[in-house]
């Protein structure tokens, strides 16, 4: 039999039993669909993780002040509050290690804000330039911290929206207004970008000062609560973290580096951990889904093996003008094969949906993968091969005597 | 033993037992021998159970008998494999069964095409010649897109015949074409083999009924698994 012949015959099948044929479809279209659909759940979560890991500045190398408890355990419980990091050191590591792009050490305590009448309780950052390229941020209006502004004290101050929001309104302009910070007065000469929440605290509800005014007016004296350093290539992320506790240990006189008085957050490290977790749950979810799409394959099957039963006496006849037992098997799997192409197809078209319609109306993040339509595809391909095959073999091994007799 | 010249069919003590179980089995046919010679219309005819479909499954090559040689047209094919016993069903045989046997959700057209798709037939022949055949069996044009489920049982078993003709087979094998129809439509089935049978066609006709056998130029009797009676008619 003849390759055109033999799906024209599997279409006249399939088409003449439409409701039978479209019902068995319908298992295959949600297995493969929820699929689809579900691991786009998964890789959205891991792509918002990502992002969200990201946009506090991207191979990014944090250290803080503050005793390191245990080996693998890299944020101590001192972060920010104990007074072991200073600018020396931030300026060391600056100068004396290789392939850093920059250097941004920063103070950061919460003060009562003022202005105009109103009032918040913000976090105050005191920092550099290079901050906002350390931390991707963009300006709305104005501009961020200059370097003459670090020189020369100035007190001048850049709000993240939300505290200005809270200072003078959603959508003013802040610029040239005056705050008042720990009762001293601060010209406001910037406004940052909203970022919108993310998993390192708000990166908005924030005020940026130059880092010699916060030593000088705020806290008096010349330790900084966090050193954040931007590596140039993710690679050398490591190796330079290794070369900063080093330097770091020699500095501080610390022989033992169990002792630290300061550890090292590396953005990567908590990429790949926070990566390892969503892939995880991609495969959970997958993995669930999976379970319509096997029950999708039993419907296959179950419907071949009716088929087959309901058939006995048309395959008794095919056998009897000249079919081969090998015609009979190739017609029935190509038939459960074609089913579940069909199946695939519309599964992924209704997969890709919903994952469009998970997107826009709730606030949960979809990403549907190439690997995970492939994924479908081949999986549909092997459903039709996996539970076609032996409702075929029961086909093509009817005999063909008992075939025609069958009522 | 030297086979007859015009024979097409020589079996020679063909026997035909079915093991039920160990203890259990039924001898069907007991040493059967005949020839039939090409172009001959010839009846098998018999009481129920008698053996003479499963001489009838025999000749078609649906079935091997389980000793006894049988020649279609001077090749053994006794010992053939299963896909060379296909083959032999595809280009020699035709069948035409008592309850048709016809796919009933295909065209009329679509049900006469089958078997040249088998015999891999180029696809522009298939439908002229399906046409032919059906024309042959008295069908016209207009039931040709009708699916098979919707004519009425002699339209069907012209259909059938048009099936079992259309691949120009060496023989027509009938199973009781006329058991499923009135005695109208009978007549006219059996008029029409005689007719085919008249234009060169050699045709096995299985049937109980001695009315119906009576259309052949020769009766076998056939009882209890052995040949009692041979008789040409005319």
């Amino acid at each position: 039999m003849k390759f055109n012949d033999l799906f024209q015959e599997v279409f006249i099948s399939i088409l003449s039993n439409k409701t039978k044929s479209s019902l068995t479809v319908l298992g295959i279209v949600i297995g493969i669909g929820s699929v689809v659909a579900m691991m786009s759940i998964g890789q959205g979560a891991k792509i918002s993780v990502q992002e969200s890991i990201q946009s506090v500045g991207s191979n990014l190398l944090v250290i803080y002040p503050g005793a390191q408890k245990n080996i693998g355990m890299n944020i101590s419980g001192g972060r920010g509050s104990a007074q072991t990091l200073s600018q020396d050191d931030a300026d060391a590591v600056e100068n004396e290690i290789d392939f850093i792009r920059t250097v941004a050490p920063e103070i950061s305590k919460r003060y009562q804000v003022t202005a105009k009448g109103t009032n918040t309780n913000t976090s105050i950052i005191g920092t550099t330039t290079s901050y906002s390229q350390v931390k991707n941020l963009e300006m709305d209006v104005g501009s961020f911290i200059s370097e003459q502004n670090v020189k020369s004290l100035s007190k001048i101050a850049v709000l993240g929206p939300t505290t200005r929001d809270d200072l003078f309104g959603e959508g003013v302009d802040p610029i040239g207004q005056k705050i008042r910070i720990n009762r001293i007065n601060f010209t406001v000469i910037g406004l940052t970008e909203a970022k919108g929440g993310t998993g390192f605290g708000s990166q908005d509800d924030i005020i940026f000062i130059p880092i010699s005014t916060a030593q000088r007016y705020l806290s008096g004296d010349d330790y900084v609560s966090g050193i954040n350093v931007q590596v140039q290539n993710e690679e050398y992320m490591t190796a330079i973290q290794e070369q900063i506790t080093k330097l770091l240990l020699d500095r501080h006189n610390i022989s033992n580096p169990q002792l630290a008085d300061f550890s090292i957050m590396n953005q990567a490290a908590i990429l790949n951990t926070m990566n390892k977790v969503t892939n995880t749950f991609t495969i959970f979810l997958g993995a669930i889904a999976s379970i319509s799409l096997i029950v999708g394959g039993i419907g296959i099957m179950n419907m071949m093996l009716t088929t087959v039963t309901e058939r006995t006496r048309e395959i008794g006849l095919r056998k009897a003008i000249g079919s081969k037992n090998k015609d009979i098997h190739l017609q029935f799997l190509t038939e459960a094969i074609v089913l579940t192409f069909i199946g695939g197809i519309m599964g992924i078209i209704f997969g890709v949906l919903v994952s469009f319609g998970i997107n826009h109306f709730t606030a949960t993040t979809t990403s549907i993968s190439m690997f995970s339509i492939i994924l479908a595809f081949s999986v549909s391909g092997v459903i039709g091969i996996g539970f076609g095959y032996y409702p075929a073999k029961q086909a093509a091994k009817l005999n063909p005597i008992e075939a025609l007799r069958y009522e | 033993m030297s086979l007859n010249k015009q024979s097409i069919i020589d079996c020679q003590n063909l026997s035909k037992t079915y093991f039920i179980s160990e203890e259990i089995k039924t001898e069907v046919l007991k040493n059967v021998s005949f020839s039939i010679n090409k172009e001959d219309f010839v009846a098998i005819m018999g009481p129920s159970g008698c053996g003479k479909s499963t001489l009838m499954y025999l000749l078609g090559c649906l079935d091997i008998s389980t000793s006894g040689k049988y020649f279609f047209d001077k090749v053994d094919v006794s010992t053939f494999s299963n896909d060379q016993l296909a083959n032999f069903r595809k280009n020699e045989v035709g069948f035409v069964f008592q309850n048709f046997n016809l796919l009933s959700r295909s065209t009329v057209l679509r049900n006469v095409i089958l078997p040249l798709v088998y015999a891999e037939v180029p696809r522009e022949e298939r439908e002229e010649r399906a046409r032919i055949a059906l024309n042959n069996v008295g069908l016209d044009e207009s039931h040709f897109q009708h699916l098979s489920n919707q004519l009425s049982g002699g339209q069907m078993q012209r259909v059938a015949i048009a099936r079992a003709l259309v691949n120009n087979p060496s023989i027509i094998l009938a199973d009781e074409p006329t058991g499923n129809l009135d005695s109208k439509s009978s007549r006219a089935i059996l008029s029409s083999f005689q007719k085919f049978n008249q234009q060169g066609q050699t045709i096995i006709l299985i049937t109980h009924e001695q009315y119906v056998a009576d259309y052949a130029k020769r009766i076998i009797y056939l009882h209890d698994g052995k040949i009692i009676k041979d008789k040409r008619t005319r």
